[in-house]
């Protein structure tokens, strides 16, 4: 049965377009049919961290609208087969989407796909209302700062009382994403510990990301970072999450670039 | 800027996470009713409008939050009595 799954924040630029494709993408390597949709009407991005930005021809909003078709407007990516984009508009704003046109989206990508991971915009308006609308789990993504951590605790709010699940008596699944996080830093009382955010929000960890170059890099390629590397610490952090997603009980660890020796004395010293 | 507050300044997670826990605390407490400041601002004038002329422009409101008493500040000024300028304070939680 189709899942469908929300990757929100309240806040911006805390990393959900990036876990949106990284994610995304994790589950279609590991065989599962994945569609990722871009909620951001006007201000698209998932297209160009796909890599797919020169592809686009038709939209959500007019999927939404009727003046094309579903399988029109979904673009196969071109590394992996079991994935598809469908993106967002970048012309139209936020009130050409309607309740009912999302609706009867949703409907139809269920029917294709064993995921369907949409992409919220920042905010709480109309257009993340609509991406959490239909979910049956979500991904709340937090970095390890108080702005962040605050907009998500209003997020949450938001999924237990606004989400369909929740208004029919039922309940959205949701999983906590630290994002950007320094273990050096937070061992050091500068950022926010693992469990601090945990304690605070209520929400269960799905994963942390590290702070990492190779998220960076990833986008300037317009590749996931699970397909862009693999191995990095950030990309093997989110095929960990997946997993997770997909059921397994796996213990959360923070992966780490691999040190040479004067690295590891560093990193001794820093955490000790 | 003495050793002490170079050692403190290293350590602001914890700050951080106080913070957060007494800030959400409140506004999960809210969460889904309206602005309780404004609605007692908005009461309290209109009782004190009943007997004295009150210029709306002359109102000042101030919350502090702690943490373990809040305290609502409205300060109404009334210039048709001089020297008659009071603060009126209300707890509004704990």
């Amino acid at each position: 049965m189709a899942k469908v799954l929300v990757v929100t924040s309240g806040k911006g630029g805390v990393g959900k377009t990036t876990t949106t494709a990284a994610l995304g993408a994790a589950l279609a390597q590991s065989g599962k049919n994945v569609v990722v949709v871009d909620f951001d009407v006007g201000l698209r991005n998932l297209d160009l961290i796909m890599g797919a930005e020169r592809r686009v021809v038709f939209d959500l909003i007019n999927v939404v609208q009727g003046d094309a078709k579903l399988p029109q407007a979904l673009i196969r990516d071109k590394r992996i087969d079991t994935l598809s984009l469908l993106p967002a508009s970048q012309t139209r704003d936020k009130d050409a989407l309607t309740e009912e046109g999302v609706a009867r989206v949703i409907a139809e990508l269920r029917e294709k796909f064993d995921w369907v991971v949409c992409d919220s915009p920042a905010g709480i308006e109309k257009g993340a209302t609509l991406s959490m609308r239909h979910a049956d789990a979500a991904v709340i993504v937090t970095n390890p700062e108080v702005s962040s951590v605050r907009d998500s605790d209003r997020i949450i709010g938001l999924l237990d009382s606004k989400t369909l699940r929740a208004e029919t008596g039922g309940r959205i699944e949701k999983h906590l994403l630290l994002t950007r996080y320094d273990p050096a830093r937070a061992a050091r009382g500068e950022m926010l510990k693992v469990d601090d955010v945990i304690e605070i929000l209520s929400v269960p960890l799905l994963g942390i990301i590290p702070d990492s170059e190779e998220v960076l890099r990833a986008s300037n390629l317009g590749a996931p970072v699970t397909l862009a590397n693999p191995t990095s610490p950030p990309a093997r952090a989110y095929f960990e999450a997946a997993r997770r997603l997909m059921g397994e009980t796996i213990d959360v660890t923070v992966p780490s670039e691999k040190r040479g020796l004067i690295g590891r004395l560093f990193g001794r010293k820093v955490v000790a | 800027m003495s050793l002490f507050s170079f050692l403190n300044k290293r350590s602001s997670a914890p700050v951080a996470r106080e913070r957060l826990q007494i800030l959400l605390a409140h506004e999960r407490a809210l969460a889904g009713k309206s602005d309780l400041a404004a609605i007692l601002q908005e009461e309290i004038l209109a009782v004190i409008a009943r007997h004295i002329a009150v210029d709306r422009e002359k109102v000042q409101v101030k919350l502090d939050r702690g943490n373990a008493v809040s305290t609502l500040e409205i300060d109404i000024e009334m210039p048709e009595q001089p020297g008659a300028s009071g603060a009126a304070k209300v707890p509004v939680r704990n």
